[in-house]
């Protein structure tokens, strides 16, 4: 679904990536680790397609295409979804407005017939309870004097009402209290499928909990230092960041 | 790189829809403004002598005047004597006396304009008065406004028919001497609307008076008044539209509202004159006064207005709250995009008990516009218990417009609660970014954020003219982002 080939990025000249490889499979969820100015966030905001970044080298492809050479929406609308670590908020324009706009622009990408704003509440509806939100939340300005826990289960709604089929976390634990985090990763759960996948990118084991990832990668330094399973997480939680560049074996990351 | 910032450059202004000239047989008056150009019009309308000796006053105080220098704004001196002060159809000498007898060719500019003036296809519940160039050429539905006691007509024909309610508010709340562009309206104003609510009537349906200069040179200088009775409430709508031309043109209209006790009146504008092009050059020079008296008790003068076009533009909505419990709101967007320039804001003037007053401006700039907003809330000493909130926000698209903010705070009585924000924030990129990752191109996405920037605003138009706004300021501000 997505090869990321030795790729270097900066950001106003500096060096940011330096030569990611990373393979995501259909149906697997990949957590991407690392300590703070490791490149987590850029790697998050390069796959998005966030102006700013330049590519010094290497490439993206997402089910056989470019990802680099499209428009940040047109990757929306193949299926790539960002939940924002900081969503930003859009005074005087409601969630239900912007998220009937983003569904029917999805859909009319995907060939699909747009839905009526009957059948938009519908689904809406259908999709926020689970996130223990309520429907007023859609009347709501986005994300607009949304407590830190909303902006992040807003998040995970509006990946809920896109369906896509990549979906990149940036920090979502971050923030959030134990009962937050707990329905945040059961929205993500609820949402595993064989065809769609996950990138969790975090700072913290924690959130790995309760979603329960097939592979673990550290970044460290722009580069992915250390890749495995589950269990890396959990040595990582004990050991901390720092023993990464110490005593390293680096592995082959590609193919997992 | 190419980042939002450059995108926000690469600007290209929308064509301007209306920019088409009409080719009709004029009568226009040779540039030039004397006395005699006075006499001309006055003459021209049958005016009665009063009205002719008031222009006349009106003239002798403008020559003694000078052009306000305090806006915010800058622009090549105006030679008064280049202008035309009168342009008509020649078909409207004898006015039509229904719609059947008007110019083909006129109600086809109507048309084309997206303002039907066959009565049938007309939106329900809309009466227009059209006014092109110096007169007024059709107002619809008089009849069903009659039968309610309604009267709407243009001026000039109400000078004929209702000359004593003219005479007794024409200039009672904007005198003659009020301002230069005031006093040059009065001395040569040549058409607009008249509107009398009588006491208790809720008017039937919407008024609305299409504005539209088409004559090269020439100044376009309408009159408007409603009068409200007691008790009585009346919406109104005014839209304007210029062909595009290389020269600008002057436009200094007069608006004078007039609410008896508990009347209500709601003044909605469009107001989408030609911009220029997008080096600035051409365009309508709109300098105009606006003023309500809230004169009864309880009252309310409720101004909203989507100011889109425009080369440059000068005007104030106000309030003066004389009644008790009288209420003035000011609602405004104004947008500026290439090298336009607004200045604009409002009045309130408490000097009734228990006032209250809401501004809520939006500036939205572009390009390398300029946009001020220019507020005075004065509370006279006996205004007790006066209110007041304004709030007034700036948004910036790009980095080489401008957005001033002049607010001016006159309290005097010492019971008066005034509050006043204010923000300023540029469309931000990372809202642009977020809206795209969920799939909404650039393009839809400014539209999304700046009409949801103007919400509070648009939500006082009344339906048809909000979704009209709302189109407006998607095509004034196209490409300025992306």
């Amino acid at each position: 679904m997505l090869q990321i080939r030795n790729l270097h990025v900066s950001i106003d000249g500096q060096k940011i990536l330096r030569g990611i490889d990373l393979d995501v499979q259909p149906g697997t969820v990949h957590a991407v680790m690392g300590p703070n100015g490791s490149g987590k966030s850029t790697l998050a905001s390069v796959l998005a397609g966030r102006d700013g970044y330049e590519i010094e080298e290497g490439s993206v492809t997402y089910n056989g295409q470019d990802l680099l050479d499209m428009d940040p929406e047109i990757r929306a609308r193949e299926g790539v979804f960002l939940a924002f670590q900081y969503p930003v908020e859009v005074p005087g324009v409601t969630t239900m407005y912007f998220m009937r706009e983003a569904v029917n622009a999805v859909r009319k990408h995907r060939g699909e017939e747009e839905l009526s704003a009957g059948e938009f509440l519908k689904l809406a509806r259908q999709k926020i309870g689970p996130l223990g939100m309520d429907a007023d939340m859609l009347k709501r300005a986005i994300n607009e004097g949304f407590s830190g826990g909303e902006k992040k289960r807003s998040e995970i709604f509006q990946m809920a009402m896109l369906e896509p089929k990549l979906a990149v976390l940036d920090e979502t634990d971050s923030g959030l209290d134990i009962d937050a985090l707990k329905i945040v990763a059961d929205g993500v759960n609820s949402l595993r499928s064989a065809d769609r996948s996950f990138v969790v990118i975090t700072h913290y084991q924690r959130l790995l909990n309760y979603i329960v990832p097939d592979y673990v990668h550290v970044l460290s330094d722009g580069k992915i230092e250390l890749s495995g399973d589950k269990t890396l997480a959990l040595e990582l939680e004990s050991r901390g960041y720092g023993w990464i560049n110490d005593d390293v074996v680096p592995q082959a990351v590609a193919g997992v | 790189m190419s980042s939002a910032v450059e995108q926000l450059e690469g600007l290209t202004a929308q064509e301007y829809k209306y920019g088409f000239v009409t080719d009709i047989d004029q009568e226009t008056l040779p540039p030039g403004l004397t006395e005699d150009t006075v006499r001309f019009i006055s003459a021209k309308k049958e005016e009665p002598e009063w009205l002719l000796d008031w222009r006349l006053k009106a003239f002798r105080q403008w020559q003694g005047m000078t052009e306000p220098t305090w806006p915010n704004v800058s622009y090549p001196k105006i030679d008064y004597q280049s202008i035309s002060y009168y342009a008509a159809p020649k078909s409207a000498d004898d006015k039509p006396k229904s719609l059947d007898e008007v110019d083909p060719e006129l109600l086809a500019t109507y048309e084309k304009l997206g303002i039907p003036l066959e009565e049938r296809a007309v939106l329900a519940g809309v009466a227009v008065d059209a006014v092109f160039d110096s007169v007024s050429v059709a107002t619809t539905f008089r009849e069903k406004l009659a039968d309610a006691g309604v009267i709407f007509m243009s001026i000039s024909e109400a000078v004929r028919e209702h000359p004593e309610l003219v005479r007794k508010y024409l200039g009672s709340v904007v005198p003659p001497s009020d301002n230069f562009f005031a006093a040059l309206n009065s001395a040569v104003f040549s058409d607009g609307s008249f509107v009398f609510i009588p006491k208790g009537v809720t008017c039937p349906m919407e008024l609305s008076t299409y504005f539209r200069i088409n004559a090269m040179n020439t100044g376009q200088f309408e009159r408007t008044l409603i009068v409200a009775e007691d008790d009585s409430y009346v919406s109104y709508l005014e839209g304007c539209t210029a062909p595009m031309r290389d020269q600008n043109q002057l436009h200094a209209a007069v608006v004078e509202l007039v609410a008896l006790e508990n009347a209500r009146i709601k003044y909605s504008t469009v107001q989408n004159w030609y911009p220029g092009d997008k080096d600035g050059n051409g365009g309508i020079y709109n300098f105009v006064t606006k003023r309500g008296a809230c004169r009864g008790k309880r009252s309310k003068i409720s101004w909203t207005q989507v100011e889109t076009g425009s080369a440059i533009t000068w005007k104030y909505p106000s309030c003066i709250l004389i009644g008790d419990g009288s209420v003035g709101e000011f609602y405004s967007v104004a947008v500026t995009n290439n090298h336009q320039q607004a200045d604009t804001g409002t009045k309130m003037i408490h000097i009734g008990k228990d006032t209250t007053s809401t501004i809520v401006s939006k500036g939205i700039s572009a390009g390398v516009s300029n946009n001020s907003y220019r507020g005075l809330v004065k509370i006279m000493p006996k205004a007790e218990g006066a209110r007041n909130f304004s709030q007034c926000d700036s948004m910036l698209m790009g980095d080489r417009c401008g957005a001033h903010t002049f607010p001016y705070l006159e309290v005097r009585n010492k019971t008066a609660q005034v509050e006043h924000e204010a923000t300023t924030s540029k469309i931000g990129e990372d809202q642009i970014f977020y809206l795209n990752q969920r799939g909404i191109e650039t393009e839809d996405a400014v539209s999304m954020i700046v009409n949801g920037f103007c919400k509070e605003v648009f939500r006082e138009l009344p339906m048809e003219f909000a979704v009209e706004a709302q189109k407006l300021l998607g095509v004034s501000l196209e490409g300025s982002v992306g």
